[in-house]
């Protein structure tokens, strides 16, 4: 701490604040360990980290132009000379389609959970934390969302703001608030409830720094796999809103969308039909799998 | 009188991918009908391991036996599955140290005793409540008509306990496992419920194997003491033998390290270090690393239990013949 | 920096270090949303205390009589619903006395739950500097003070500083709390039931090495725990609690050698007797303590006490001194109108 005058009264705490990169390392590194040790959760990832390379690599992939439309060429089936996993009912290419699609499902699934993720864990930790009167307010105000179905409230959200996929995130972030901030604070709870807070409070030290060190390091893992698993769900109900109609418009490809417009083609070709729906299932099944192998890994035991 | 309970060179291994436990290396006892014998040891000696391995409990894909244990003739590592299930509750029953968890907690105290009468004997509905009647008075309940509508979390800790050692003398056990069942209750209580196992035990003539880590605990119910270190045990002797002449280095640093009248001001003898680590086998006495009389012997090979002429049994190369 | 140097003693010897007035703790359970049926536990009811410098005061008692709820009170972890703390002359948390944070400077607390009270996710080495930088001491000061806490508590600093919670003994964790503890250098530390959940060797250890911090440190200790064995070995005075309430207080010899209460005598003789052939063959009092919830009017040991009489039902028992030690029985008590009381 060479850059730290002793005059100053506050360094110690901003070292208890800002000083801790190595607080987890040991950790960490446990847990990665573990990690490496579970199959179905490194698969899971590598899909994962294959689909998001691919989307956003699309371009670059030499593929067909997915908006180009031809009336000679609709619904080619799987395995055509030109178009590898065959054409939509509009005859764009489905290989194209289904990269160019994932960009808009992944995005859909991963923002709205991020932002839910900032704002309904803090709400939660804060909730947690501070108990009493804040925790009431807070909780109950989530209980009044938590009344509605998700899907329910999704679809009166972007009804009620009308379709497009701004909307569409925000509906689906409000959507995941509740449920984020629930288990942020059932967590928050439980970790306050240790001798080890009580202790940092007998200490004399700061609410802030025994957020940021004894709180924040013990409940942020549990929360994160808690939104993984969200991740899932979010796809689905994107995907969903889109079916619906009340999320992306045509023509952009999306996997939900894609379901919906491919439906008449169910008795012509439904392998075809159903591609999309495989995407979504590949997708939100191994992020599931993977927080559910996260929880593992992370579960340390002495 | 022949006896209830022989166990010989028993060996538990637990298995996992991440490690291996060897938590009990070669325990050999007998038990006769109407004794306690009473197995004192700190956590992680495998006193626990022990007393759950007479009826098999620890998750048979984890597990690896050797050995034997005959409860009257019969081989309970050969024991089939159903055989097994006659065997726990039936004639061998246990009571925890926590009550709490042992019973179902949606379910009055009244219907599960029942059930297990029933099961285990075939009773009617009837019989079985007025036999549940009865073994609460036993355990000296009060109001018990009342106390079999209660629920587990109605009761206190005391009378929970009671409630347990009710449901485990419900089907005539020749064979009482206590697994430190007064350590969670409140002084008062604890003598209360160590004078009502003791005084069962002498009316039903059963035998009872009473594993606990408080010396006096011990020597309040037991008729022999065996003294578990590291998987093994290392002193086994009549209670009056092993308080006034403990021989194992370990039980007289056990018994020296225990606070009782008259000890203020005087210095603790600690017994330095801490127990080894049974991710092996041990090649030597597993005590000698913290042992005041280690000698190369001890380094060299695992004692054996040497039996003194008065009976007294001691796994160290130190005792005497 | 001023957390770097011991306290210096203020009042002089005869001035108590910590006088706990009149502390009174009730928690709401249940109950409807507007309060409506809501019952008490009476936790702690109107205690008075006061721990003398360089003393060792026990408080034993069964569960639900309080002890732990007395210690956080002690520590202000608890707001109490009245009553004031006053340290070594100061009140606390009064116009004209010191902070709680100060308070929390002089004494500390020592836990049971050996593991839940470190956090696993920070070295011991982290856990021990974080109390003094949170007090300003600067980083490179506070590694310094955390190498001479471990190795004041008998751990090598070198190679236990960088491990982690889940890497330690039971006894070597509890000697990280003792440590953490310490590293304000408080005058007075509160143990609440720090040896009860380890092996009697380790706990041995652990009390041997009290003894010793306790005289190098010049400390002042509360020893809570519910084993009457070990309160015997480390206390100069004893307070004997049932149900919230003070029921005998006085030097160890007192109390352990005559004692004047009849719980105070039941829970000594509950002790197992370590001799087979001085067995116990009859429970000093039978049932279990009631629920703190609605305690006995009056006395509230009456319920399970064999000298219980009409007066025990109508009045509470007010401590009394007598030459030793101070009872709350009313049998103790002359002219309280008991048949076994002196007369007025």
């Amino acid at each position: 701490m060479a850059i730290q005058s002793p005059s100053i009264d506050l360094g110690g705490t901003i070292s208890v604040l800002l000083g801790r990169s190595g607080v987890s390392r040991g950790y960490w590194q446990s847990v990665g360990r573990r990690l490496r040790r579970d199959p179905v959760t490194l698969i899971c990832a590598a899909i994962l980290i294959l689909l998001v390379a691919a989307a956003l690599l699309a371009p670059w992939l030499g593929l067909a132009d997915p908006y180009k439309t031809s009336m000679l060429r609709r619904l080619n089936p799987i395995g055509s000379p030109n178009n590898l996993l065959g054409t939509d009912e509009l005859g764009r290419d489905m290989l194209a389609r289904l990269i160019y699609g994932g960009r808009l499902s992944l995005f859909m699934g991963v923002t709205p959970v991020a932002c839910a993720l900032l704002i309904g864990g803090f709400l939660g930790i804060a909730a947690g934390f501070l108990g009493g009167r804040v925790n009431m307010a807070i909780m109950r105000t989530m209980d009044v969302f938590y009344a509605f179905p998700s899907v329910l409230l999704a679809i009166s959200l972007s009804g009620a703001m009308g379709a497009g996929a701004e909307n569409t995130l925000l509906a689906l972030s409000l959507v995941f608030i509740p449920p984020i901030c629930r288990v942020s604070e059932s967590v928050t709870t439980q970790v306050r409830g240790f001798d080890f807070v009580d202790a940092a409070k007998a200490s004399g030290a700061s609410t802030l720094a025994i957020v940021r060190v004894h709180v924040l390091g013990n409940v942020l893992g549990p929360i994160l796999v808690y939104a993984t698993s969200l991740i899932s769900v979010a796809i689905i109900l994107a995907a969903g809103l889109s079916f619906l109609g009340l999320g992306v418009k045509p023509p952009e490809p999306e996997w939900g969308l894609m379901l919906n417009t491919l439906r008449q083609a169910i008795y012509v070709n439904p392998v075809l039909a159903a591609l999309p729906g495989v995407m979504i299932f590949i997708t939100s099944i191994c992020f599931n799998l993977m927080s559910d192998g996260l929880r593992a890994a992370m579960d340390v035991k002495a | 009188m022949s006896d209830l309970l022989q166990v010989r060179d028993l060996h538990v291994t637990f298995v996992t991918p991440d490690r291996t436990v060897h938590a009990v290396n070669g325990v050999s006892f007998d038990l006769k009908r109407g004794e306690t014998l009473g197995i004192l040891g700190e956590s992680g000696s495998g006193k626990s391991v022990t007393l759950r391995s007479i009826l098999r409990l620890h998750p048979e894909h984890r597990t690896r036996w050797s050995g034997s244990i005959r409860l009257e003739g019969d081989e309970v590592l050969d024991m089939a599955p159903r055989a097994l299930g006659d065997l726990r509750g039936g004639r061998v029953a246990m009571i925890f140290q926590e009550p709490a968890t042992a019973f179902d907690p949606v379910f009055t105290i009244g219907q599960q005793i029942t059930e297990t009468i029933r099961k285990h004997t075939g009773k009617s509905e009837t019989e079985a409540w007025k036999r549940a009647r009865e073994l609460l008075e036993l355990v000296r309940i009060p109001s018990p008509a009342q106390r079999l509508k209660a629920y587990p979390h109605e009761m206190s800790g005391g009378m929970r306990q009671r409630a347990m050692i009710a449901l485990a003398l419900s089907c005539n056990p020749s064979l009482l496992l206590a697994d430190e069942p007064t350590t969670a209750l409140d002084a008062t209580v604890q003598i209360q419920v160590l004078l009502l196992i003791r005084e069962l035990q002498r009316e039903f003539d059963l035998g009872v194997i009473f594993v606990t880590h408080d010396i006096g605990v011990a020597v309040e119910v037991s008729d022999r003491i065996g003294v578990m270190y590291a998987g093994k045990i290392v002193e086994l002797a009549p209670v009056e033998q092993m308080v006034d002449a403990p021989q194992h280095p370990y039980s007289r640093g056990l018994l020296a390290s225990t606070v009782h009248d008259g000890m203020r001001g005087q210095r603790l003898e600690a017994i330095p270090g801490a127990p080894p680590d049974l991710a092996e086998i041990p090649t030597a006495c597993s005590f000698a690393p913290r042992c005041r009389f280690v000698q190369s012997p001890c380094l060299a090979a695992p004692p054996d239990l040497r039996v003194r002429s008065d009976g007294h049994l001691v796994r160290c190369v130190l005792a005497a013949a | 920096m001023d957390s770097a140097l011991p306290i210096a003693d203020r009042g002089g010897p005869a001035q108590p270090l910590l006088l706990a007035k009149d502390l009174r703790k009730h928690f709401p359970v249940g109950g409807g949303l507007l309060g409506r049926g809501r019952k008490v536990v009476r936790a702690v009811d109107d205690l008075t205390i006061s721990v003398a410098k360089g003393e060792t005061l026990g408080v034993v008692g069964e569960s639900g009589c309080g002890k732990s709820t007395v210690a956080r009170l002690l520590i202000r972890l608890l707001r109490p619903d009245r009553g004031t703390l006053v340290l070594d002359g100061d009140p606390v948390d009064e116009p004209h006395g010191i902070t709680v944070n100060e308070l929390r400077r002089q004494v500390q607390m020592v836990f049971q739950d050996s593991y839940a009270s470190l956090n696993p996710r920070l070295t011991i080495g982290e856990t021990l500097a974080f109390a003094p930088k949170a007090h300003g001491l600067p980083a490179a000061e506070a590694r310094a003070r955390t190498r001479d806490l471990l190795a004041q508590v008998g751990l090598d600093p070198e190679s236990y500083a960088e491990r982690y919670p889940h890497e330690l003994s039971g006894g070597q964790r509890q000697r990280v709390n003792i440590a953490r503890a310490l590293a304000l250098r408080p005058r007075l530390v509160i143990l609440d039931e720090a040896v009860s959940a380890l092996d009697k060797s380790v706990e041995a250890q652990v009390l041997n090495m009290l003894v010793d911090l306790k005289s190098e440190l010049g400390l002042t200790y509360v020893f809570i725990s519910h084993d009457l064995n070990v309160v015997q070995y480390l206390s100069d005075r004893v307070l004997v609690m049932y149900l919230g309430k003070i029921v005998e207080l006085g030097p160890v010899e007192a109390i352990y050698g005559n004692p004047l209460h009849p719980y105070t005598r039941a829970l000594l003789s509950a002790r197992p007797s370590m001799d087979p052939r001085k067995r116990t063959h009859e429970a000093p009092i039978q049932g279990d303590p009631p629920n703190p919830i609605d305690p006995p009017s009056g006395c509230r040991f009456r319920t399970r006490c064999p000298f219980a009489e009409d007066v025990c039902a109508a009045g509470e028992p007010l401590l009394t001194e007598t030459p030793a030690q101070s009872v709350a029985c009313h049998m103790r008590r002359p002219g309280s109108g008991h048949s076994k009381a002196a007369a007025a």
